[in-house]
């Protein structure tokens, strides 16, 4: 295959990535880029990395795709089955130990960082941060992905106790958005999701529509392409 | 002891002398043939009404071209066609091995099969073969929840997409579906940006070639268009045809050398240790 250099077929499709959750007074938030690399190539620029575990309970997606995708499609299978067995909505701690459990007990073969949130009665809304080796880490915010060395001093001055969903979404959004204009392998989209009391919403924040920093150049639309 | 220990037989699980032997060819300067990969151009892109796939036909062994006619675009169930790149034998056994099992799924549920079902399928065997299966696909069909496209990638990760492009030409058909695809297109606009990009693949990238073939899944219809476009045909074909006569040749001077003379058996091979 090397003779056409075909990349796609050597180096495993991974998530150069930036993910983030952040608690905040009332639920949780979570946010992603939308970049999937292979090598040097983009091989979708608008891929969705928070993925539903439950109900209550998402999960952002880094490192290597396959790994990150077996894990969360183990865990939400696990995860329904326990709801099904109680009869009731699973803890974001009991999902959070499902995916470290998977993680750890395979992490010879695994390179996944996984970052679990959601909300449930007992802990209001919750992040819990399961890197690479499996260690479960319980925390008010967390990164995750290549992106999230542009960030932890960022956060670590913007983060504020008991912010309101406004305000920690806008938090979110800044942080993505920072991370993919330094990061290379970091881009596309915003995507968030607020999860509370009241349920899950999801936002979409195009990649023109961010807001933006120090030396970066406005969205400028190029010419209509050539009639199809 | 240790010499009635080697000579009995194996009883059974894998046998590596095979490998031994090939090393010991390799070290002695014999290229080992390469397989048959497809350098190739597939995409797929869902329409108002379904999806559709393309495929180019050029099947190479490294820079050979070994046919220039091949079928791409794999059945997978009435309503779900798949699209193969990488090591033919992988793409055309996976595709083939989850057909089989999609058809005893439909017999046990008398239910049309889903794509998420052949997905899964797929994902679940080429995880577990962690990228040694080198089968890049893309995977398209209308079931009962709607058209579905989606990518499979060897090591088992899959991207759910509205256009999708996959192999060496990949990077040709996707700047094509780049700067034309629009939501909600028709059936004539979508087979023509489809068998552009495939175009694409064709003229500009090494590996692809040859024609072009396209299969439209729409719900309740499956139309597969073989050899949709012709843009590469033979040149100059005789109309006459090739056939020579005996004795067109002429026999210059013959010489028979017996083989057995000159083959001398030494004890013990190579193999041996």
């Amino acid at each position: 295959m090397e003779e056409f250099g075909c990349e796609w077929n050597d180096a495993p499709h991974s998530m150069g990535t930036t993910i983030m959750a952040v608690q905040y007074e009332g639920g949780v938030i979570l946010g992603a880029d939308s970049r999937t690399t292979t090598g040097a190539y983009v091989a979708n620029r608008a891929s969705d990395k928070i993925t539903e575990l439950t109900d209550n309970v998402y999960i952002c997606r880094s490192g290597s795709a396959a790994d990150s995708q077996i894990v969360s499609d183990y865990s939400r299978y696990f995860l329904n089955q326990h709801t099904i067995q109680l009869g009731r909505d699973a803890t974001v701690k009991t999902a959070a130990n499902i995916v470290r459990e998977l993680s750890y007990g395979n992490k010879s073969f695994l390179e996944c960082g996984l970052i679990v949130a959601g909300w449930d009665k007992y802990e209001n809304g919750s992040v819990y941060s399961i890197p690479l080796g499996g260690t479960i880490l319980r925390l008010p915010f967390s990164t995750g992905g290549s992106g999230s060395s542009y960030l932890y001093g960022f956060l670590d001055q913007a983060w504020k106790d008991g912010m309101n969903k406004e305000e920690a979404e806008a938090l979110v959004v800044k942080a993505v958005s920072l991370a993919m204009a330094r990061d290379g392998s970091s881009g596309g989209v915003v995507r968030t999701v607020i999860i509370d009391s009241s349920g899950v919403t999801r936002n979409f924040y195009p990649g023109d529509k961010l807001p933006l920093y120090y030396e970066e150049i406005p969205y400028r639309p190029t010419v209509e392409p050539m009639s199809a | 002891m240790a010499e009635a220990a080697i000579a009995l037989p194996p009883k059974g699980g894998f046998n590596f002398d095979l490998c031994k032997r090939n090393a010991m060819l390799e070290k002695n300067g014999i290229a080992l043939p390469r397989f048959r990969k497809t350098g190739t151009t597939i995409v797929g892109l869902v329409f108002k009404d379904g999806v559709i796939l393309g495929a180019d036909t050029r099947a190479t062994e490294g820079e050979i071209v070994c046919d220039k006619n091949c079928e791409k675009i794999h059945y997978m169930a009435p309503n779900i066609y798949c699209c193969g790149a990488g090591t033919a034998a992988d793409t055309e056994n996976v595709t083939d091995m989850v057909r089989s099992q999609l058809e005893l799924h439909r017999y046990a549920t008398n239910r049309e099969s889903r794509v998420v079902t052949a997905l899964t399928m797929l994902k679940t065997h080429l995880f577990g073969y962690r990228g040694q299966v080198s089968a890049a696909l893309v995977l398209g069909g209308v079931d009962v929840t709607g058209p579905h496209l989606h990518t499979v990638y060897p090591h088992g990760s899959t991207d759910t997409l509205p256009f999708a492009t996959m192999g060496s030409g990949s990077l040709a058909a996707m700047s094509v579906f780049e700067s034309r695809y629009k939501e909600d297109m028709d059936k004539e606009e979508g087979m023509e940006i489809v068998s552009a990009a495939i175009c694409a693949g064709i003229f500009n990238d090494l590996g692809s070639g040859s024609n072009v073939d396209l299969c439209i899944l729409t719900k309740g219809k499956t139309e597969y268009l073989r050899n949709y476009q012709k843009p590469n045909p033979r040149s100059y074909i005789r109309s006459k045809g090739y056939d020579f006569a005996r004795g067109h040749t002429a026999i210059l001077s013959t010489r028979i050398t017996p083989l057995k003379d000159q083959v001398t058996i030494i004890e013990g091979d190579a193999m041996e240790e």
